[in-house]
């Protein structure tokens, strides 16, 4: 089962599965670390509707909620 | 001797935030400039290193960067650099990778590695990897990649001798083979004189490719770190977690944000106000002596040139560099901990609704000082059109020259009257003024944006938020020195020239000493018929409407060599010879101006608004368009600004004016 990575709540680990077609930052995102089958943990989420902590092996990133939307993954069991 | 061309040229690469420039400060010592490419605004600094076979090599710090291939046109500056588009091609290039986090700082070193140049990789915070349990995999590292691998702590110097000594042993990197059999067939056929040259030509002709290749980049580090940048690192980030669990926290995060806010404002206006004082005296000291001894020498015309042109174009300058420093100097320490890329953070989300994102906060932060360093601080920003819809709105924030010109206004027009026990009006009135500044930068940007939507391009990453770190004094210095020279070269250069240049417009055509006129009488008669008395005079009937009149005109004419000139303006037109923002005299003189027509007060409640409102919007600053005009790279740009927002600010007087007059406030 896939979801996207802006619907994950704060704490759920998943795997990058791949990203919704037409995302224009994919590319930039896979340089990032965000290759399908890396895995990620949200850390948290920034009050209303701002960026997410994402943690991608190690690095901690800042994503906006629409890029995040971009992003499929598998989520994993807590 | 060795001349320049036959140094050898090494280049320094790495990821944002992994010491690279703290390692080049320990390799260079003090001995850097800045060095600026041709057409870009990114800034590469310049050192030189000894190296152990004698003889020294020069040492480019390239921008940070998370990939070889540009997401705007100002990163292009690294893969340009590295393939020798821009001046001669580095012989070797070192790269720094963060022990901490190898798996996405190997990324750009395959890249590098593609290349074709020879590398020396410098392992940085192996101490921190080590402390967070990670088994930093140096040996592995330096038998599969075949160069040297080198470990380093640069916060502390450590392995810096080594890896200076290693610099002569740089070798290329084997990557045959690693691209996957599909991709590496092609790529034996591609024009191009590496195979990242003959990458991008392929990738030029199908960018479907890139995606197998970044996969592929990543497969390459996974097997090289045999799973190793894999494993569970939270333990590395343990303490960091701990402080962004309070410094991050939805309602604890902001408070904390909004504290050190006001910590660094309070830091600027009151640390730097006693040094700022001093600054003034001295150089009113200087021009006391100046006026004594020089009419001898000069004539009367001549010291009158050095005194107001060149004495007071250089204070105007320097009067504001204790502000800049701190500034610079906090900015330095909140970058270096890791708490701006927090900052980032939090205010992102607001800042996104304008069209800004939390990139854009440190330059209008800086801009509250002064807009030239905060235009300058822009370079940050990766997309370009977010860039500059900073750079436009940069100069709406109040910066500290015009604080003078609010002092003076309000302390001799609006009462001490205390509102609600806590606050007065006096100090209401000034916060309105920020707070107008700011909604209109707001609101600017929010209509720039509009033309953006049709092209709305995602920004990938908002910020990465590093560790915490205790900062490099060093480090911190030595960008406070670069960053300081750089503004006084920017800044003091154009308000100089500015400041000479009105001396002129108010010095000539010279009137004839008239007998009976004190001094102070004498100067206003000058100022009144000189060409800037003239302009004002010919401008009055556009500044009618706002309630000014010409001696206005011409405070308005004199503040754009800097805004605070505007008070010394008023204590020439007015009669009262030398005077500052709490000259009683002065304040005195503008409260009984009367209009020679009408024989009301010219500065009534609905005048003294009306300059105010102005003050908040005009962008009378020469410094200002000059950064603008370089950063922006377009004169269009510039010069629409300053027009533009000259326009905003008639029509926001114009409005206040007519608006107070209206409900009798005019008398």
């Amino acid at each position: 089962m896939t979801t996207s990575l802006a619907n994950l709540a704060a704490g759920r680990c998943a795997r990058v599965h791949s990203f919704s077609p037409g995302a224009e930052c994919a590319l930039n995102l896979m340089e990032l670390g965000l290759v399908p089958g890396a895995r990620l943990t949200v850390v948290r989420k920034a009050p209303l509707g701002g960026p997410l902590q994402v943690d991608v092996t190690g690095a901690h990133l800042a994503l906006r909620r629409n890029v995040a939307a971009t992003v499929i993954v598998e989520p994993l069991a807590p | 001797m060795t001349t320049a061309t036959a140094e050898r040229l090494l280049g320094l690469v790495g990821n944002p935030n992994v010491g690279k420039s703290t390692l080049f400060n320990a390799l260079t010592g003090v001995r850097q400039r800045v060095a600026n490419y041709p057409g870009v605004t990114v800034e590469a600094r310049e050192g030189s290193v000894a190296l152990d076979s004698g003889g020294a090599a020069r040492l480019v710090d390239l921008p940070g960067a998370y990939s070889l291939r540009p997401s705007a046109a100002d990163e292009a500056v690294v893969e340009e650099v590295l393939l020798g588009r821009r001046g001669p091609r580095p012989d070797a290039v070192l790269v720094v990778l963060d022990a901490t986090n190898l798996r996405r700082n190997l990324f750009l070193c395959s890249e590098v590695a593609d290349l074709g140049l020879p590398l020396v990789v410098a392992l940085n915070m192996v101490d921190e990897a080590r402390r967070a349990g990670i088994d930093v995999p140096t040996e592995e590292l330096r038998e599969r990649l075949g160069v040297p691998v080198v470990e380093t702590v640069a916060i502390r110097g450590e392995g810096v001798e080594e890896l200076r000594a290693a610099l002569a042993q740089a070798r290329p990197v084997p990557r045959e083979g690693s691209l996957g059999e599909a991709l590496e067939a092609r790529l034996a056929s591609a024009p191009g004189a590496c195979r990242w040259e003959r990458l991008r030509a392929l990738e030029a002709e199908d960018p479907q490719l890139r995606a197998e290749e970044v996969a592929r980049r990543y497969a390459w580090i996974t097997e090289l770190l045999h799973q190793r940048g894999e494993e569970d690192l939270a333990r590395a980030r343990a303490r960091t977690e701990r402080v962004d669990r309070v410094l991050l926290h939805p309602v604890g995060g902001p408070l904390v944000f909004l504290a050190v806010m006001g910590l660094v404002f309070q830091a600027i206006f009151t640390w730097a106000g006693p040094v700022m004082e001093g600054i003034e005296a001295a150089f009113g000291w200087l021009g006391g002596i100046a006026s004594a001894h020089l009419p001898g020498l000069l004539g009367e015309l001549g010291t009158s040139l050095v005194v107001d042109g060149v004495i007071g174009g250089v204070g105007a300058v320097v009067v504001f560099l204790p502000q800049i420093l701190i500034l610079f100097f906090l900015l330095g320490l909140l970058e270096d901990t890791g708490y701006m890329a927090r900052a980032a953070f939090l205010v992102d989300r607001p800042l996104q609704s304008v069209g800004l994102s939390g990139r854009s906060f440190i330059p209008l932060l800086s801009s509250f000082a002064c807009a030239v360093p905060g235009v300058m601080a822009t370079r940050t920003i990766p997309h370009r059109f977010e860039r500059l819809l900073a750079i436009l709105v940069a100069p709406l924030m109040t910066c500290s020259a015009r604080l003078p010109v609010y002092a003076l206004l309000i302390a001799a027009f609006v009462p001490a009257t205390p509102v609600l026990g806590a606050f007065n009006l006096q100090g209401l009135v000034l916060l309105g003024l920020y707070l107008a500044g700011i909604a209109g930068g707001l609101l600017v940007a929010l209509v720039a944006s509009r033309f953006q939507r049709r092209r709305g391009r995602l920004l990938p990453l908002v910020v990465e938020l590093p560790p915490y770190r205790w900062p490099s004094w060093r480090g911190v210095l030595l960008k406070l020195r670069v960053r300081g020279g750089d503004f006084l070269k920017r800044a003091g250069t154009v308000i100089f020239a500015v400041s000479v240049a009105l001396w002129f417009l108010m010095s000539f055509p010279r009137q004839p000493v008239e007998s009976g006129l004190s001094e102070a009488e004498q100067a206003a008669l000058q100022l009144r018929e000189s060409y800037a008395g003239r302009l004002g005079h010919a401008l009055e009937p556009a500044l009618r409407p706002l309630g000014y009149d010409w001696k206005i005109g011409v405070g308005i004419l004199a503040s754009f060599a800097a805004r605070e000139v505007f008070v010394g303006t008023m204590g020439v037109v007015y009669s009262v010879g030398e005077a500052d923002e709490e000259s009683a005299d002065l304040r005195a003189a503008l409260r009984n101006e009367r209009d020679p027509r009408s024989g009301r007060r010219v500065f009534n409640t609905a005048t003294v608004f009306s300059l105010l409102a102005f003050y908040v919007f005009a962008l009378q600053c020469g410094a200002t368009v000059a950064v603008v005009k370089r950063e922006a790279r377009s004169w269009r740009f510039a010069l629409g600004q300053l027009f533009g927002f000259l326009l905003l600010a008639y029509l926001a007087a114009l409005g206040t004016y007519q608006t107070l007059a209206a409900l009798g406030y005019a008398a």
